[in-house]
């Protein structure tokens, strides 16, 4: 995935210096490793700022809500996803941009690889499938599978749904995986353990909202969090409160998560909250047979009433 | 929302939903009495209730 910068700077060269977006949107080198940052290039002379790698997995739809000018941005599969979801949500017109495609093959999730190398991490660098981490210590090789992230591993739509140009070939896709073996271990379990797994999973939530804010579903003005008047959920540490805004949040992005990730890795204290929204997703595409932002035309699942419908909650 | 609830722990009975015409008197009566007796067979509520509710009960 590594030699797809180039290719990105030159579109991005291309695009500004013909006048065709007034931005561009993509990755630069972070500065610590494995932390690629969104960039915003408004110049030709600054494309090459632009990078593509491995941990370029912030979702970048998340920063065109509202944007007025006209906008190129790199999309992922997913990126690519919430951005028909953004267009179908009126947040942005479909003509204000220029998706450039990206298929990706995965990002990794830097938390594994801070986990197997034995020392402080100086930088990492991508070859084919394998990543050289660079410790205090020495150097070590870690196969990049074996560090993806949990939702890249199961991925299903890895090449954009929607895009203007491409940077590269599609990637093959990955058909034998099972998105939500996951969500059928938690259903297995009596209600007890239910809550219990949810209580450990969420005992080190700090309530900083970065799940919500590197969130591209989440972007009204105000979030029910915030409000005080009047307030929907308690603002304190205590445990209910904690699974509230947790359950409330999952709620928010019911038929409109693309499993992206973006949620999971922002979070500091490494809570895994598609915990939440993957349950909304199964239950999506089970009883309606709906995935996100696959396409412009049809309205979202809980857009539309249908007459068969299920109801069986109901009496 | 059941989906949800269920899923991270809330008792399966413990939460119904029901559409009554304001002309469905019996059915308003036999889904109350339904409700209730589930409800009543699962015992007080474990969950959602907040530290501070804890300390005063009894």
């Amino acid at each position: 995935m590594t030699g797809y910068t180039d290719k990105i700077r030159e579109i991005a060269k291309r695009l500004l210096q013909s006048c065709q977006v007034e931005m561009v949107i993509g990755f630069r080198q972070g500065s610590v490793p494995m932390m690629s940052e969104p960039c915003m290039v408004r110049r030709p002379e600054d494309v090459d700022q632009l990078m593509w790698d491995s941990h370029c997995g912030i979702n970048l739809a998340n920063y065109l809500t509202d944007r007025k000018e006209k906008i190129a941005v790199f999309a992922k599969g997913c990126d690519s996803r919430n951005m028909v979801t953004h267009i179908v949500e009126n947040k942005i017109k479909r003509e204000q941009l220029v998706i450039v495609g990206v298929p990706c093959q995965g990002m990794i999730d830097k938390r594994k690889v801070a986990e197997m190398a034995t020392a402080e991490i100086v930088s990492v660098r991508e070859l084919n499938s394998k990543i050289e981490v660079k410790t205090t210590a020495g150097e070590e090789s870690i196969a990049k599978a074996e560090v993806l992230q949990s939702n890249c591993r199961v991925c299903r739509h890895r090449n954009p749904v929607i895009f203007d140009e491409m940077v590269a070939e599609p990637v093959a896709e990955q058909a034998d995986v099972d998105p939500y073996s996951d969500v059928r271990a938690i259903e297995a379990m009596t209600p007890d353990e239910k809550w219990k797994y949810f209580d450990d999973l969420l005992a080190p939530c700090l309530r900083c909202y970065a799940c919500r804010n590197a969130c591209p579903l989440c972007y009204c003005p105000t979030c029910f969090v915030d409000e005080a008047k009047p307030q929907w959920v308690g603002k304190g540490q205590d445990p209910v409160d904690i699974r509230t805004f947790h359950f409330l949040r999952a709620y928010h992005c019911a038929g409109r998560c693309t499993d992206c990730g973006a949620c999971a890795r922002a979070c500091p204290v490494g809570i895994d909250m598609r915990a939440f929204t993957k349950k909304l997703n199964k239950d999506c595409f089970d009883l309606y047979g709906w995935e996100a932002g696959m396409s412009l035309e049809t309205r979202p699942a809980l857009d539309v009433f249908k007459a068969n419908d299920p109801g069986e909650f109901i009496k | 929302m059941k989906n949800l609830l269920e899923h991270m722990g809330v008792e399966p009975d413990r939460i119904h939903f029901s559409w009554i015409s304001s002309a469905e008197s019996t059915k308003f009566v036999s889904v109350v009495n339904e409700i209730s007796a589930k409800v009543k067979a699962l015992g007080p509520n474990q969950h959602f209730i907040k530290q501070e509710a804890k300390g005063a009960q009894p």
